[in-house]
């Protein structure tokens, strides 16, 4: 219990501490589809960006695409374009305004935005079908966005 | 490593083969009736999709064999249990289905033709609705929980009596303005992650997402009988589902809402034989 707390209260400490530089989605300025600037003020972690792109519970991202480098994770879906080589084709500002909004490089884009907490029709308590409540917030954070940033800028051929 | 290699081999090709086409095949039942499972898009959708194809030939070799034959169905082990219901006799007024419809035999051809407008009433009317509005009004009987047991077992007998007939709603006159509500709530798209009906199953039939393949989503072959749950699935169930798929707050089965998304969903399929109770994963 005692520990738990501690951990809790440490946890909160970290997240505080990276809230001072982090940009809120609301917040968010765009320069024709690309965010210049980190949204955590963080370095990306390129090793954690490849999980969540893989992992069913956050990013999702081979439910649409297929990623030659993630062979190790059955079924990728057909829905976008393969991203071998969206290292080569994007840079690094383009990349987190595509994972944060695609629908602003990519005009009525069927990709989410992972990074947007208004305007939505609808919204749900994650996939509880039931209506969203005052957790409601962005499908990736402003770190694991600067995570997939990163390990997408991997992908070079 | 080479055993490794295998395994990384064989799921690359199984995405790959599930990916394949609808499957080119045709579904002729207990080896007699021929069931149209494509045929050219009804005049309203044909600006979007040239054919439309039911459900049934994007599903695998195995779950396509199992509905070719109602003694490999195992959805019509609920039908059996809906001509048992058809005969009993419940309510205040001492009366079956039977008592006033005669036979099961007599239904055929009108799941074909619902969700269909009620004048007396006033109202578009599922047939689930209808069924309710026989045991409230005519039978003095409980009314049966949507999409829930002994409803959706019935609806399936129903639907089972008009396999091969085209799927006909009407969508004009009284119609018109549930189809346009329904019309609209398959384009809007919903949640968090903002898709749409016609994101999945106008814009991507026939691709995987993920380890789907997606279908166009029609409705000739509800209800449909899920190896996953093991039981009969109502249409509204399904929308249900997809929607909450979207990370959106869904609607009810037996709403306004999704009646009107029926209606619209169902004749998206017009010209489609009637195939339930279906299979599906
Ligand atoms: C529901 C489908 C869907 C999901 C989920 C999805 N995308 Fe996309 N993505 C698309 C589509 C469609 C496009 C093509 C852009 C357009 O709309 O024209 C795209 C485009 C892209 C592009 C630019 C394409 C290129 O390589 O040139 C990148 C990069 C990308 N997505 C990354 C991601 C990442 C990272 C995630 C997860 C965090 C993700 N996508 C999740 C559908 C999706
Ligand atoms: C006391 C008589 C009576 C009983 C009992 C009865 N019905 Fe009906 N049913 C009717 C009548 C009359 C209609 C026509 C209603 C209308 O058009 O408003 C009808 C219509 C229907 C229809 C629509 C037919 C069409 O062509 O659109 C269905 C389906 C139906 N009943 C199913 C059932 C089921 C299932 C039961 C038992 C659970 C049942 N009925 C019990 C009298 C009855
Ligand atoms: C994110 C993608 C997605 C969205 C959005 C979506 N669906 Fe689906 N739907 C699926 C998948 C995956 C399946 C299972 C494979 C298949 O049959 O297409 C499915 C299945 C269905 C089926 C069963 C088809 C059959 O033959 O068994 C129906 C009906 C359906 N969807 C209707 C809808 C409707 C109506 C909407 C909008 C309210 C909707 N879907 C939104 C992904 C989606």
């Amino acid at each position: 219990m005692k520990i738990s707390f501690m951990m809790a209260a440490a946890a909160g400490l970290v997240s505080s501490g990276a809230f001072a530089q982090e940009i809120a989605p609301t917040a968010v300025s765009f320069n024709e589809g690309a965010i210049e600037h980190s949204l955590s003020g963080v370095p990306g972690d390129p090793v954690n960006g490849r999980i969540i792109v893989g992992d069913k519970r956050q990013g999702n991202c081979v439910a649409c695409h297929e990623v030659t480098d993630l062979v190790d994770i059955p079924f990728h879906g057909e829905i976008g374009p393969m991203l071998d080589g969206a290292g080569d084709r994007w840079s690094e500002a383009e990349l987190r305004g595509i994972v944060a909004n695609a629908k602003i490089m990519f005009e009525d884009s069927m990709m989410p935005s992972f990074y947007k907490t208004e305007g939505f029709i609808r919204p749900g308590n994650a996939y509880t079908g039931e209506a969203a409540d005052d957790t409601f917030g962005p499908i990736l954070s402003a770190q694991q966005i600067e995570d997939v940033v990163a390990y997408l800028s991997t992908l070079t051929e | 490593m080479r055993y490794f290699t295998g395994a990384v081999l064989a799921a690359l090709l199984s995405t790959t083969l599930a990916s394949a086409e609808p499957a080119e095949d045709t579904l002729v039942l207990n080896e007699e009736t021929q069931m149209v499972t494509r045929t050219a898009a009804p005049a309203h959708i044909s600006h979007a999709v040239d054919e439309i194809m039911s459900g049934w030939l994007f599903r695998g070799i195995e779950t396509r064999a199992m509905q070719m034959d109602d003694f490999d169905n195992p959805g019509m082990i609920f039908v059996e249990q809906a001509q048992d219901m058809w005969d009993t006799v419940e309510g205040s007024e001492g009366k079956s289905c039977a008592s006033c419809h005669e036979s099961m035999d007599s239904m055929a051809g009108v799941k074909a033709t619902y969700p269909k407008w009620n004048e007396a009433a006033g109202e578009m009317r599922t047939l689930q609705m209808q069924m309710n509005d026989c045991r409230s009004n005519r039978m003095g009987a409980e009314a049966w929980k949507y999409d829930k047991g002994p409803a959706i077992n019935m609806e399936a007998a129903l639907a089972s009596v008009s396999r091969g007939m085209p799927v006909n709603v009407a969508i004009d006159g009284p119609a018109q303005s549930t189809w346009e509500l329904g019309k609209e709530l398959y384009y809007t798209r919903t949640g968090q992650l903002e898709l749409s009906c016609a994101n999945c199953h106008e814009e991507n039939y026939g691709n995987m997402i993920r380890a789907d393949h997606l279908s166009q989503g029609q409705i000739n072959g509800f209800p449909v009988y899920r190896l996953k749950n093991t039981k009969l699935n109502g249409s509204h169930s399904r929308f249900k589902g997809c929607i909450r798929d979207t990370r959106a707050q869904t609607y009810s089965p037996g709403s306004a809402e999704f009646v009107a998304l029926e209606l619209y969903v169902a004749s998206r399929g017009n010209g489609l034989s009637v195939e339930g109770p279906s299979i599906r994963n």
